[in-house]
């Protein structure tokens, strides 16, 4: 059984790191960062099989793709605070010569980063190959995948769901972070995506749903969804978050998708995410 | 003068589809993925000797390279083909970010590349290529001359670990490299020895550049010719070497003058020793449609248009 408690602390953590990492530079995304934590705490803390011996070809474990690469910040306090890296390295962020670039890439061998994201769109496709090479090597681990909603917006990943579908790669669990927040505003005025489920399931996925921000109702998503691979369809989770949830003033807009919080707003944010794990 | 002899016409793309099958045989991680073109790209051997190993990716050419970049996790050495300009131009950015930019050890197999693709016209016709790759860090950008060269660069590609661009045509074209000639990556080869000028040539223009040497031969020139198979890297040495000895060049490619050999060329020698350059190549603009050979004579690609070049920057030195 999970450790609800003990996995919504380090969450909270994971927020104190986000705002902190985009404040020190004045740059970076903390809405998407923010309203994926708790997704990101489950899947690396309860979820997922790997090691922190990071090796490239990950034979034998589970692996993640970051599909919307500028919630960087998120899987960046992820990966330190679950032993990738030193938890200290997230002072680099977004700094010159740093290994935590503004979107993640294996450029500077970050361990935990298997592909560079950023430009949308490419995630999947990526995924499957890796999805694929696990079949061809008889490995039965899973792929987890992460798309922003507004991502959907970009055509490739309509071919990479038609692809999964026909070739029945049916050990991938892709979620989307259905927060219906993009640049230019909601989802829904910038370009609707209508019925998203039954989207998904029209390109022949097995669709699922949870509750992004509620670490009991994401675990037993993800637990869910597990049960659903190996029957030879593809797994979506709609997981509907809240853009900048945990700081009530980065909430109901879309306005902290990619803006840091000055000084006093950062100290407003710290105070409403208790520190469990330390500060770096 | 040494001569060369064509043993019979193949084309370059057979050459990638025997290639691609001993490659297979060789290595049993190597996967070939192809975008509703199998025929197209002579992958069919492959396909039929290995269909587990063979992906159909269907017309989506972008999930293609995506999905070719994950399979390298993993270990697999993916080949994708389909035509040159869905190779390039329409995927750049996944090139750019999933293979490129993440070190993916893909080999990307451009087929019907430049103007010898013939009768589609331009929209088929990239000529573009040779420059969108070789902008790319850490891509290696390979271009043969023939059928047996094709094939063995596309063993040597399977081998080498990186990403690859390996670009090749449609039509059958003579045979005049060695058979089973290991192919290695970054090494030119010198074909004809000579004093007077410098022919680089790539691709479907090295047969054309032979040609034009004998005639320059008739007229009391001597040319030497070397056959650039790999612009990314560049032989630096060798190019720098026979300049010196020939002091003006031609390059000969079937490709835009911008982004192509001849840049990749000059670009050398204006550090190494500025010399006096002709290029055959397409000068900005799109090809049409027509026979190979009519579309190679109207835009100058042919060896009357290297002997022209030739006699024009020997005035020059």
């Amino acid at each position: 059984m999970a450790d609800i408690a003990k996995l919504e602390s380090i969450a909270s953590q994971v927020r104190r790191d986000i705002v902190r990492m985009v404040h020190a530079v004045n740059s970076g995304h903390p809405g998407g960062s923010l309203g994926c934590a708790d997704y990101f705490t489950a899947l690396y803390n309860e979820v997922m099989n790997y090691s922190t011996n990071f090796n490239m070809d990950g034979k034998g474990e589970d692996l993640f793709f970051l599909s919307n690469g500028h919630i960087s910040p998120v899987w960046y306090s992820t990966l330190a605070r679950a032993g990738f890296f030193e938890v200290r390295e997230l002072s680099t962020f977004r700094k010159l010569n740093t290994r935590l670039q503004g979107h993640p890439t294996t450029h500077e061998g970050l361990p935990g980063v298997r592909v560079a994201s950023g430009s949308l769109g490419q995630g999947l496709s990526v995924a499957l190959g890796a999805a694929i090479s696990k079949k061809y090597n008889n490995d039965s681990g899973i792929v987890y995948t992460l798309h922003g909603d507004g991502e959907l917006q970009e055509g490739q990943i309509w071919e990479a769901a038609m692809f999964a579908t026909h070739n029945k790669i049916d050990n991938i669990i892709s979620t989307i972070d259905f927060n219906n927040r993009q640049i230019d505003g909601d989802v829904s005025d910038v370009m609707d995506l209508g019925n998203l489920r039954a989207k998904w399931e029209s390109f022949g996925w097995t669709v699922t749903e949870m509750n992004g921000n509620d670490m009991k109702s994401v675990i037993n998503g993800l637990t869910h969804a597990k049960s659903l691979t190996g029957k030879g369809k593809p797994v979506m989770i709609i997981m509907k978050t809240e853009m900048g949830a945990g700081v009530d003033f980065m909430m109901g807009s879309h306005k902290w998708h990619g803006v840091a919080p000055n000084d006093e707003q950062l100290v407003d944010a710290l105070s409403q995410l208790p520190e469990t794990l330390g500060d770096y | 003068m040494k001569k060369y002899t064509s043993t019979g016409n193949k084309d370059t793309r057979s050459g990638f589809g025997d290639g691609l099958l001993e490659a297979g045989k060789k290595n049993e991680n190597v996967v070939a993925l192809c975008a509703d073109l199998t025929g197209s790209l002579k992958m069919d051997a492959f396909k039929n000797e290995f269909p587990d190993r063979f992906i159909q990716a269907g017309i989506a050419e972008a999930n293609m390279i995506g999905l070719a970049a994950g399979l390298t996790i993993g270990g697999k050495i993916p080949f994708t083909g389909t035509f040159a300009n869905f190779s390039t131009g329409r995927v750049y950015d996944q090139i750019r970010q999933s293979v490129a930019y993440s070190d993916k050890n893909v080999k990307i197999a451009a087929s019907h590349a430049g103007l010898t693709l013939g009768e589609d016209g331009a929209t088929h016709q990239i000529l573009e290529d040779i420059g969108l790759m070789k902008m790319l860090p850490g891509m290696t950008v390979i271009n043969p001359c023939d059928y047996n060269q094709t094939k063995a660069a596309t063993i040597a590609v399977a081998e080498h670990h990186g990403p690859v661009y390996l670009r090749f045509g449609r039509p059958k074209v003579p045979v005049f490299m060695p058979e089973n000639e290991k192919f290695e990556i970054g090494k030119a080869i010198t074909l004809i020895e000579g004093s007077d000028v410098s022919i680089f040539a790539t691709g479907h223009l090295v047969w054309e550049a032979l040609k034009a040497a004998e005639e320059l031969e008739a007229k009391g020139i001597s040319a030497e010719v070397i056959n650039i198979h790999t612009i990314k890297p560049l032989d630096d040495k060798a190019v720098i070497a026979s300049v010196a000895k020939t002091k003006c060049v031609v390059t000969a490619e079937e490709h835009m003058r911008h982004g192509g050999l001849g840049d990749t060329i000059a670009q050398l020698l204006s550090r190494e020793n500025p010399t006096p350059m002709e290029y055959v190549a397409v000068n900005d603009s799109f090809g049409e449609s027509g026979t190979p050979e009519e579309l190679m004579t109207k835009y100058g690609l042919d060896a009357a248009n290297i002997v022209q070049s030739a006699e024009k920057v020997i005035k020059r030195k």
